[in-house]
């Protein structure tokens, strides 16, 4: 089958023979295994088990949070005995949520069961599975696979790159696993066509240094559809990118994805996750890792339980401390100096390097660049690194995305090629992420200037509110002053008559019509008159026990209700002359 | 009239050169009238560079004022939280040679801070609230306050109005996600062993 060549590239000593004279081995089971929250692309994974609650092997300890995040799951039957900040397996040193199991030496798992008949079950299904089983990818990335693998209806797949390219020196985690397990990984690619939708091409992607690996594959590949592709062996031909591009001779556009032009690339690895996870529902718990370098007495692969310290297998490989030049996870193009073995293994570790010093000195003090140009020769993407490496030393942002800085895959080929060891790969990274920084402070300092320009113009509008309102005030108060005037002018121009008019208007205004005058007295008539009645029956009433004196009070008052009574009717017949007065005139 | 032009040549040249005189000119000024720039673009260029803390340490109510003030010729080492990277900036745009940070102003921060507001102690005077310039803080009268931390950019403005002090500036706290790589070492004046991480 027919491949391209990839520009650039290195052919670094191998070093693989070391870890591949054993089978895939198995270590003890750890006392403690801590399993980082974070050991994929996206959200990291949220915490459902209670602390000291016990766990079966494979039960969810953590759940997905978010669309691109997976869930974690108990390596082995235990207890939690921490939920806590460790430190983790990040260059940073810094530390990350974990969740620690102490071992019950049991490993006993929880029950399960794959997928009945999943070759007749829904791609859905078959993603919620895979989804459920916490897999990300484990090439090195860790991109969850069943977002991966859900490119959408208007993205169709035609082409599924299995990539077991595994080019980087001293790994041999795939190719170990191919070897021993080829008929279960063609088992996984069939789930991932059936997943897909059966694109037209399924091609293994796989460098000619792996003859046996190649020929492990072949009996199963006969007549399933899927074609193993080899090709010349050269670094760095495992990049997605890379080994699109060697298979089929096609670019993904720069900063796209293999889905926009119809493609996915998967690592083989995750294939066999797959495949144990849909037929066996065992989720994601262990993998292959490399145990190599010749600080090591015993070099070989290893199935790892996820969450094993680096420890652990050191101490069981033979680690000589005093050989080892420093510890790598990773494989030594691109991987990263651990700064400290009490860090655990995680989904993405495919190899943990020990290297004597013979193997990997220490780093040579870098030397003015000579302008020499093996770089450029040398660099898979077609970059200018010599040009990168004085922007970077300049910070000049802009040139450097002018020269396309993220595209860069981060191989390491340019520093391996410098004659001055001039650590250009560490220079673009560090200038990444500061790009990358500035641009989040371009955002926060675009809001701010909103925010700030919000703020201005409600302080403005308030104030004019307040102007507007004050103004209102003091016309109110200037219109009040003038009406109050015109009507202080009015009466100075007006004579006594008017006042006196005025003053019999209101008191005519108050003046009761004579009906109601004559109901008046009528009703003080009837008052009296009661009030009398009242006084004589209690004069009538006191009898001799009573004292002369309670006598004369009774008889006063009887007499003065008479006279009140007098004047009343009085005053009604005055009233009524008067009426009848008025009448007569 | 031809015959004229034809004898005596310089006439020729100059009806010729006075005529495109005349076009180009026209042309220069429609064109001044029709593409009119509102406004002066190296101000919001200027600001665009700016970090927009708002925090006056310039001695202007903001940083668009300074902006303008730069745009008219004002010094461009005044701004501390931009820092010599901002004046550096500034100082591309503009193609000046870049000054130092000018002390006077303060000094640039190793690390960005946020307000921190001790609740407990708050008295809701609503003082912080309004020397906020961006509106990031939340409380009303006589209710305690509350920095919006992703909202605050660190300008230290509501620290002075507090009649109780209990607002502290803390430190942001790099994350993990945010971490990046820090540039490789210069390794001059090392000899390689120096360089040997510790296991």
């Amino acid at each position: 089958m027919k491949t391209w060549v990839t520009p650039g590239g290195v052919h670094p000593p191998e070093n693989k023979h070391q870890s591949l004279t054993l089978p895939i081995g198995s270590l003890p089971l750890p006392e403690k295994l801590l399993i980082t929250l974070s050991q994929h692309i996206g959200t990291p994974a949220k915490p459902c088990v209670e602390l000291g609650s016990s766990v079966l092997k494979g039960q969810k300890i953590a759940e997905a949070a978010g669309p691109v995040s997976v869930p974690m799951h108990a390596p082995t039957s235990g207890t939690i005995s921490a939920i806590e900040h460790r430190p983790i397996a990040h260059s940073s040193g810094m530390l990350a949520p974990c969740i620690e199991i102490t071992s019950d030496g049991r490993d006993q798992w929880q029950a399960h069961q794959g997928i009945e008949d999943y070759k007749n079950a829904s791609a859905s299904t078959l993603l919620q599975a895979i989804a459920e089983a916490g897999i990300a990818g484990m090439g090195g990335a860790g991109f969850p696979s069943a977002v991966k693998l859900n490119p959408g209806s208007e993205r169709p797949i035609h082409t599924l790159i299995v990539n077991a390219t595994e080019c980087e020196p001293y790994i041999t985690a795939d190719d170990s696993a191919i070897r021993e397990r080829a008929a279960e990984i063609i088992e996984g690619i069939g789930i991932l066509s059936q997943i897909l939708g059966h694109p037209d091409n399924i091609l293994i992607g796989i460098e000619d240094n792996k003859p046996e690996a190649i020929a492990a594959l072949e009996p199963h590949t006969q007549d399933s559809g899927v074609s193993v592709v080899s090709f010349p062996t050269k670094y760095p031909s495992g990049g997605e990118k890379q080994l699109i591009y060697i298979l089929t001779g096609q670019e993904i556009p720069s900063g796209g994805l293999p889905a926009d032009i119809g493609m996915v690339c998967v690592n083989i690895g995750t294939t066999y996750a797959i495949k144990r996870a849909i037929v066996e529902g065992e989720p994601l718990i262990s993998r292959v890792t490399t145990m190599t370098g010749e600080a090591c007495g015993i070099n070989r692969n290893y199935e790892t339980l996820i969450g094993t310290m680096v420890s652990h297998m050191l101490e069981h490989s033979q680690f000589n401390q005093d050989r080892c030049s420093r510890l790598v996870m990773g494989g030594p193009m691109m991987g990263f100096s651990l700064t400290s073995a009490e860090v655990p293994i995680v989904k993405t570790t495919n190899c943990i390097l020990a290297p004597s010093y013979d193997e990997i000195p220490d780093d040579e003090p870098a030397q003015p660049c000579i302008r020499c140009g093996l770089c450029a020769e040398a660099c898979p993407v077609s970059l200018l690194p010599q040009q990168l490496f004085w922007y970077s030393q300049a910070e000049d942002h802009e040139r450097l995305e002018a020269h396309n800085l993220f595209d860069c895959i981060e191989c390491g080929a340019c520093s391996y090629v410098c004659p001055s060891n001039i650590p250009l790969v560490q220079y673009y990274r560090h200038s990444k992420g500061e790009i990358q920084k500035a641009r989040v402070e371009k955002v926060k300092s675009d809001h701010a200037r909103q925010r700030f320009e919000f703020h201005q113009q409600r302080m403005e509008q308030a104030e004019r509110d307040k102007e507007a309102k004050r103004a209102a005030r003091r016309e109110a108060a200037e219109k009040a002053k003038t009406a109050k005037s015109g009507s202080e002018d009015k009466s100075g121009a007006g004579s006594a008559a008017d006042i006196i008019a005025a003053a019999q208007a209101r008191a005519a205004a108050r003046k009761v019509s004579p009906e109601q005058q004559q109901a008046k007295f009528e009703r003080s008539i009837a008052g009296a008159e009661m009030r009398l009645q009242m006084a004589e029956e209690k004069l009538a009433e006191a009898d001799d026990s009573q004292t002369d004196e309670q006598k004369n009070i009774l008889v006063a008052a009887a007499e003065a209700a008479r006279q009140k009574l007098e004047q009343a009717r009085g005053r009604l017949a005055e009233h009524l002359k008067e009426r009848n007065g008025e009448q007569v005139d | 009239m031809i015959e004229t032009i034809a004898q005596y040549p310089i006439l020729a040249a100059l009806i010729a050169l006075v005529g495109l005189g005349i076009l180009f000119g026209a042309l220069l000024g429609f064109a001044a009238e029709k593409f009119k720039v509102e406004g002066d673009p190296i101000v919001e260029q200027i600001d665009e560079l700016l970090p927009q803390t708002q925090c006056g340490q310039c001695g202007f109510p903001g940083c668009r004022p300074y902006a303008e003030s730069i745009a008219k010729g004002d010094a461009i080492n005044k701004c501390p939280p931009g820092g010599q990277a901002t004046i550096n900036a500034i100082a591309n745009l503009l193609d000046v040679p870049a000054p130092e940070l000018d002390a006077e102003h303060g000094e640039e921060a190793d690390v960005k801070t946020v307000a921190y507001i001790r609740e407990d102690e708050c008295i809701g005077c609503t003082k912080c609230i309004q020397a906020c310039p961006v509106d990031a803080i939340l409380g009303a009268a006589k209710l305690m306050h509350t920095v919006i931390a992703d909202e605050c950019t660190g300008c230290d403005l509501c620290v002075e109005p507090c009649p109780v002090d209990c607002i502290d500036m803390l430190p942001v706290e790099e994350t993990i996600k945010e971490w990046h790589w820090p540039a490789p070492p210069t390794t001059a004046d090392l000899i390689a062993s120096d360089l040997r991480p510790q296991l």
